[in-house]
C-alpha cells in the first residue's frame, strides 16, 4: 500500500576512484571551502552544547562561580554533583523508574511486535489484510490527548507505571519494518520446517529470528529510546512525584528551573551543595548518556531501517 | 544457504501429494489460524490504545462531567463545536498560531536538509562525511525536554550566550523568554534537532542519481549550477513531493511537547497552538467536552488534508505516499 520509493528508475553504476564526488564537476576551491566551513558551523553547533554542559557538571564550584554559570573546559574534574545526584534522592529514583519502564517496555514491545510483524509477514494468513489495515489506519490518525485520557483512567492506570508503558507497545512504524524484513527472508527455510512438523513458533525462535538479530535489534533500539524520551504521557499519567521518571524531573528542575534542595539530592554529609548549574547539568548529562551509549550501534544500522521502512510497505 | 530440492526434502508420506485435493485446505486453515494467535497481542493494544480511545470522541457531543461519566452525561449535539463555528476568540488565537508556525516551519524548516544534504554529498573525504553525518544525526534522538533544556541553557538569560555577551560589556539578549521571538526560537530548535536525520532520505536519492547524467550534462556543456538545477534536482523531486504531503498532514499539529514545555515562560499569546489549546481547556481547565470537539475536527482534516494532498501528487503524475 505505501510505496515510498522514488519514482526514477534506479541503475547503479561502479563509481570511478578517481572522482571524489561522482558525477558531477568539482566546484571551485573557494566554494568547496565555503561548503566545507558550513558544515564545520553545522557540526559545531550541535556539539558546543554538549560539550558546555559536560564541562559544567564536571567544574569545581569555585570555577563554576567564578565563569556566572557554565564553563567551557573544566580546569579539574570532580565528580561531585553527580556524586549528589546519585546517592540517594529524586534523581537517583527517577533514574531507576526510566531503567525500569525502558527495559520491561522494550521487551513488551518487541514480543508484540515481532507476534504481529511475523503474523503479517506470510500473507495469506487468516484475518491478515483486516489486521494490517487496522495497523497502518494508526499512522494516519491518533485518537487525541483527551479520549486516551479517559481510557487510561478507566483502565484505572492513572498514576501506575503501566501507563507509561501500555499505550506505547505497538509502533506501526516499526512493526512495518520489521514485517518487511520477515518478508524478505527465504520462503524455502521456512517451507522446509513446516514440512518438517515445526510448529509456527518454533519457526519463530528457530529460524526467523537468529536470522534477523540484527533487525531486532535496531528495532528494539527504537523503541527503548522512545520509552527513554517519552514524557508526555508520564506528565499526564503520573501525578506522583515520586514516581516521575526522569524526563519530568529534567522539565521540572531543569526546564522550569525549580530549586533542587537536600530533598531532592544526597549532599555528602556538611558539604555544601554543588552549584545549581552543575547539578542541572549533570541531570542533562544522565539523560543523554544512555541515548549517546547505544549510538555507535544504532547509526551502523538505522540507514538500513529506515530505507526498508521508506521502501516496502 | 538455500539448497533444498522440494522433492527430495519431503518425506514421500508426510504430506498428500498436489492431486490429493480436500485435505489441503483444511491443513492450510490450521497453520493460518495458529499465525493468527500471533496477532492477538497486537490486535488487543491496537484495540485498547488506539481504537476505543478513538469511540471516548463520543464526548465531543455531550456535556461531558467526569465523575458522571461517558454514559450518563447529557448529549448537548453539537454545542461544543460552537468555538470552531462561530470562532471563539481563543480558538481562532490558537488557529491562527498554528497556520503561522506551520508555514514558518515550511519555509524554514523543509528546505534545510535538502541543502544540507548537497553540502554533505559534495564532501570529497567518505570518512570525514560518515563523521559528519553520525554527530549530526545525534540530536535526533534526543527528548524535547533535553533540547528545550540544552537551549535554555546556551541562550537563557543566564545562559552560556548572555554570559559571554555581558563579559564584552555588549549588554544581554533576552531570547528564551521573549514572545516576539518565540516562533522563531521554536523554529532553530525544529533546525537543531532534525535537519541532520532528514538528509537520510535525501542523501539515499542522491546515491542513486545515474552518474551519466552528469557526465552527458558536463559534456554538453552545462556548468555546475545548471547540473545541480537539471539533474540533482530534478532527481530529489519525488520525494520533496512525497515529504510535502506528509508534512501538510500534521498541518495543525506543531511540535506539542516542544511548545507545551516553553509555554510558561511566554505567554499563551504567541505560543497557544491547537494541540496546547486542546491540552490546556480539557485536562486542566475541565472543558472537556470543547476540547474534544476541538480535538476531534482537527483529527479528521488532518486526514482529509494527507487524503487530499495525495490525491493532488497524483494528479500531477507523481508517486504520492501510497495508491490504492
Amino acid at each position: 500500500m505505501t510505496t515510498l520509493s522514488p519514482s526514477h528508475p534506479v541503475r547503479r553504476r561502479p563509481r570511478r576512484s578517481y572522482s571524489a564526488i561522482p558525477g558531477e564537476t568539482p566546484g571551485s576551491p573557494p566554494w568547496r571551502a565555503f561548503k566545507s566551513l558550513i558544515l564545520l558551523v553545522c557540526v559545531v553547533l550541535v556539539l558546543l552544547p554538549f560539550l558546555a554542559i559536560v564541562s559544567t557538571s564536571l567544574a569545581g564550584a569555585d570555577q563554576v562561580n567564578r565563569a556566572g554559570g557554565y564553563v567551557l573546559w573544566p580546569d579539574h574534574a570532580t565528580f561531585t554533583a553527580y556524586h549528589a545526584l546519585l546517592s540517594g534522592g529524586m534523581v537517583s529514583k527517577a533514574m531507576l523508574v526510566s531503567v525500569g519502564v525502558t527495559v520491561v517496555g522494550t521487551s513488551l514491545s518487541l514480543v508484540c511486535s515481532i507476534l504481529l510483524a511475523y503474523g503479517l509477514s506470510r500473507p495469506g494468513s487468516f484475518g491478515h489484510k483486516p489486521v494490517l489495515l487496522m495497523l497502518l489506519m494508526t499512522m494516519l490518525f491518533a485518537p487525541g490527548v483527551i479520549p486516551s485520557y479517559l481510557m487510561i483512567k478507566e483502565l484505572h492506570l492513572i498514576n501506575s507505571y503501566w501507563s507509561l508503558i501500555l499505550p506505547s507497545l505497538i509502533n506501526a512504524f516499526n512493526v512495518i519494518v520489521l514485517r518487511s524484513f520477515f518478508m524478505g527472508l527465504p520462503p524455502e527455510l521456512i517451507d522446509a520446517a513446516r514440512i518438517d512438523g515445526a510448529s509456527e513458533l518454533t519457526i519463530l525462535r528457530r529460524i526467523v529470528l537468529p536470522l534477523s538479530k540484527a533487525s531486532v535489534a535496531v528495532i528494539g533500539l527504537f523503541y527503548a529510546v522512545t520509552y527513554w524520551n517519552a514524557f508526555f504521557n508520564a506528565m499526564l499519567y503520573i501525578n506522583d512525584a515520586s514516581k516521575w521518571p526522569l524526563q519530568m524531573v529534567l522539565r521540572t528542575y531543569v526546564v522550569n528551573n525549580a530549586a533542587l534542595s537536600g530533598g531532592q539530592v544526597n549532599a555528602a554529609a556538611g558539604a555544601p551543595l554543588p552549584p545549581t548549574q552543575s547539578l542541572q547539568a549533570a541531570i542533562l548529562v544522565l539523560s543523554i548518556v544512555p541515548i549517546v551509549a547505544v549510538y555507535p550501534f544504532l547509526q551502523r544500522h538505522m540507514n538500513k531501517g529506515v530505507m526498508v521502512g521508506a521502501v516496502k510497505g | 544457504m538455500t539448497t533444498l530440492h522440494q522433492p527430495a526434502a519431503r518425506p514421500p508420506s508426510a504430506d498428500p501429494p498436489p492431486d490429493d485435493g480436500p485435505r489441503r485446505p483444511s491443513r492450510r486453515r490450521r497453520r493460518e489460524t495458529g499465525l493468527f494467535w500471533f496477532l492477538i497481542p497486537g490486535i488487543v493494544v491496537l484495540l485498547l490504545f488506539q481504537y476505543i480511545p478513538l469511540l471516548g470522541n463520543v464526548i465531543a457531543f455531550q456535556d461531558y462531567q467526569p465523575y458522571i461519566g461517558i454514559m450518563h452525561s447529557r448529549w448537548s449535539g453539537l454545542d461544543n463545536f460552537d468555538v470552531i463555528f462561530n470562532g471563539d476568540q481563543a480558538f481562532v488565537h490558537a488557529l491562527v498560531n498554528t497556520l503561522e508556525l506551520t508555514l514558518i516551519q515550511v519555509v524554514f524548516v523543509f528546505p534545510a536538509p535538502v541543502l544540507l544534504a548537497l553540502a554533505l554529498n559534495s564532501l570529497v573525504s567518505e570518512r570525514l562525511k560518515k563523521w559528519v553525518q553520525n554527530i549530526l544525526y545525534l540530536p535526533h534522538f534526543l527528548s524535547w525536554v533535553v533540547v528545550v533544556a540544552l537551549f535554555q541553557q546556551m541562550l537563557g538569560n543566564d545562559g552560556m550566550l548572555n554570559l559571554f555577551l555581558r563579559a564584552h560589556e555588549t549588554g544581554s539578549w533576552n531570547i528564551i523568554g521573549n514572545p516576539d521571538l518565540f516562533k522563531a526560537l521554536l523554529t532553530s530548535q525544529v533546525i537543531w534537532k532534525d535537519t541532520g536525520w532528514g538528509t537520510i532520505l535525501f542523501l539515499a536519492a542522491l546515491s542513486r542519481i545515474d552518474t551519466d547524467l552528469y557526465e552527458a550534462a558536463a559534456v554538453d556543456g552545462a556548468s555546475r549550477w545548471r547540473q545541480t538545477w537539471h539533474v540533482t534536482l530534478p532527481a530529489l523531486r519525488g520525494l520533496v513531493i512525497l515529504l510535502l504531503i506528509l508534512r501538510l498532514g500534521d498541518a495543525l499539529s506543531v511540535g506539542f511537547e516542544q511548545i507545551l514545555l516553553q509555554q510558561g515562560g511566554v505567554g499563551l499569546d504567541q505560543s497557544e497552538v491547537l494541540d496546547t489549546y486542546v491540552y490546556n481547556n480539557g485536562l486542566i481547565g475541565g472543558q472537556w467536552g470543547v476540547s474534544a470537539a476541538v480535538g476531534l475536527v482537527k483529527g479528521i482534516v488532518g486526514v482529509v488534508l494527507v487524503l487530499g494532498a495525495n490525491k493532488v501528487a497524483h494528479l500531477f503524475g507523481e508517486e504520492g505516499v501510497y495508491r490504492s
